[in-house]
């Protein structure tokens, strides 16, 4: 290959400042971020991230399909906790509906919701090891989340991209015995859990590479508008299933847990116990969880069942209004946000009346995240960028939209 | 538990009347709708305001969750500039709305959250607003030279250009796009009544009654 005027060589001097070019394909950039880091020999002075190599256009595409249509979309926000995702669209298409849903299908989508974060958290740990240097933790963590992926499948034949719930309810009831395999899942994990901790808590390296790297204090959390285990792991005790509890977690047990520098360490411990209390609402999920209705029984914004189809026209009819024009919504807006694994997730939809959003607004926790970056590395060693994007949780799903 | 029932409406009303007893010159209108409370402030006094949220020891308001457009394409004032604030300390959420014309700008929130930054970069990306001093005013999410902001209602859903690895020169070059269909967009709304009006479907409509699945009670 011929030299290109690109790629003449230069000697650097150490000391010297050069500008270096992070990514958008580097395994360590979780994704496709481009980085664009300024610095002064191997010490960062500025980190500019380039976003939107994955922009689909998600919020335009939702003004031009029925909120059932939109649906599919939220699994492909941030992809790997895919169903906390449908549950902020549904919340805030029933809050425009003034509608309530049955009780079961409630502590379904908190049962589903609870082991989607534990899944989130298992990829996170998994990638944080990785990009420390933490191969086997990788492994041990992909092993479990192949468990819960079984679990996606059963009730909505996706392993990932479920499309589970729907505004109303969910799409089905859970099969036959999914409920004792969720619970053998619930007593095994805490062990699972315990072994991971066992190889990195206390492990030298690391502490090393994570204690003290990227602390955040409450008031930098507060201002650029970080949510979730950023915001706990600085010491602030805020989450939205107890501030403003929605479906049935005001009837849950579970204990917030909190950091207490704001360091990557202590964002560790947070995910890492934050599992174990999923863990405690799944089973009582399972104990709770009553007899009856997945979803809306009015038929004009759930599906008729297949078998009424076939006798009665009303059915019929429901069926293929819904299927095709979909229901109305009434107008006016709504904030609706949820505590997906990685912060708040929040939607602000807009309708004006008929079968589609007039907008519809994708507030990411992942974006806020991101744009600290440039001020949670300032001062740090390069490999301390790649501890600090995999601290933050970063998808580029829901950041680009 | 129906979604932010737990929200207690009396909490916005007292906020809307307490800012009003603060600085009523600042408030254009606001309303309690879907339980959720709405500003809508004038340009000129954006700043003050969000100031006065965030530092005020009542509000607290010290975190910006999110600014975005929207756009209202025929109105006389085009875009709504969105505001979402939480506070904390208060529970509570407020949402600030700011009307323009295609022509204004807006003044930039940065000085007053940091996070202020990529959201006002979005905004201007998706609706071509302008934020006034804004330090970093770049697109964000659509390519470097990307022409015209998506999110306009006037802008097409199939975008205007498509790229292509062009093999004379090898590299990818962008052209103006030509689809095998065009978009399709179908007007499927009928006149049929029954899919109109789903207020109240809990309360009328449901034949279940929920308390009849209530949780067993635990001994």
């Amino acid at each position: 290959m011929t030299d290109t005027p690109n790629t003449v060589a230069r000697e650097v001097t150490i000391g010297e400042d050069f500008t270096l070019n992070f990514g958008p394909q580097h395994p360590a950039a979780h994704g496709v971020l481009r980085l664009v880091l300024e610095m002064e020999g191997e010490v960062i002075k500025r980190a500019d991230p380039h976003i939107g190599l994955l922009h689909r256009g998600t919020e335009k595409l939702l003004e031009t399909r029925s909120y059932v249509q939109g649906l599919p979309y939220f699994d492909r926000l941030d992809y790997v906790s895919m169903m906390c995702q449908e549950h902020v669209w549904c919340l805030a298409v029933e809050k425009l509906l003034n509608i309530e849903v049955p009780q079961r299908a409630q502590y379904i989508r908190v049962l589903f919701s609870e082991l989607t974060r534990v899944l989130n958290h298992l990829l996170w740990l998994g990638c944080h090891g990785l990009d420390l240097g933490a191969m086997s933790m990788f492994l041990y963590c992909f092993k479990d989340r192949e468990t819960i992926f079984d679990f996606y499948e059963a009730v909505s034949g996706a392993r990932m991209h479920a499309n589970y719930f729907r505004p109303g309810g969910v799409s089905r009831d859970l099969p036959e015995g999914l409920e004792a395999r969720i619970a053998a899942f619930a007593a095994e994990m805490p062990k699972n859990i315990d072994m991971l901790e066992e190889l990195l808590t206390n492990n030298r390296i690391w502490k090393q590479r994570t204690v003290g790297i990227g602390v955040v204090s409450p008031e930098e959390a507060y201002d650029w508008g970080m949510t979730g285990p950023m915001l706990r792991g600085s010491g602030i005790a805020w989450d939205l299933r107890k501030a403003q509890p929605y479906e049935v977690y005001d009837k849950m047990d579970f204990d917030i847990p909190v950091g207490k520098n704001g360091d990557s360490y202590d964002r560790y411990h947070v995910r890492v116990e934050e599992m174990r209390q999923s863990l405690r609402i799944i089973n009582q999920c399972l104990e709770q969880m009553p007899k009856g209705p997945v979803k809306v029984q009015n038929f004009k914004i759930s599906p008729p069942k297949r078998s009424e189809m076939k006798g009665s026209m009303e059915a019929l009819i429901h069926h293929f209004k819904y299927f095709t024009e979909g229901f109305h919504v009434p107008e006016g807006e709504v904030y609706v946000a949820v505590e997906a694994p990685k912060g708040e997730m929040g939607v602000y939809l807009v309708s004006k009346g008929g079968p589609r959003p007039y907008r519809a607004k994708i507030r990411a926790p992942g974006f806020a995240h991101l744009q600290s970056l440039d001020h949670m590395t300032r001062g740090h060693m390069l490999a301390d960028v790649v501890t600090i994007i995999s601290t933050q949780d970063i998808v580029f799903g829901e950041v680009d939209r | 538990m129906h979604i932010d029932k737990m929200l207690d409406v009396t909490k916005l009303s007292d906020l809307d009347a307490y800012i009003k007893s603060a600085h009523a010159d600042w408030l254009h209108e606001s309303t309690i709708a879907n339980r959720e409370l709405t500003i809508i402030c004038r340009r000129k006094d954006l700043i003050s305001l969000l100031t006065f949220l965030r530092d005020d020891k009542n509000t607290q308001f010290k975190t910006l969750l999110d600014i975005c457009g929207v756009d209202h394409l025929g109105r006389a004032e085009r875009f709504d500039v969105v505001y979402h604030l939480l506070s904390l300390v208060k529970n509570i959420r407020l949402r600030i709305k700011v009307r323009i014309r295609e022509d204004e700008t807006v003044p930039t929130a940065t000085g007053v959250f940091s996070s202020a930054n990529w959201y006002e970069r979005e905004t201007y990306d998706m609706y071509g607003i302008m934020f006034e001093n804004h330090p970093d005013l770049r697109r964000i999410l659509t390519d470097y030279d990307f022409d015209g902001h998506p999110l306009r209602k006037d802008f097409p859903v199939e975008g205007k250009v498509e790229m292509w690895y062009d093999d004379e020169q090898k590299r990818c070059v962008y052209r103006p796009i030509s689809l095998k269909q065009d978009f399709r967009s179908f007007e499927w709304q009928s006149p049929w009544e029954g899919m109109h009006d789903n207020f109240h479907l809990a309360e009328e409509d449901n034949p279940f009654d929920a308390g009849e699945f209530a949780a067993p009670k635990k001994d």
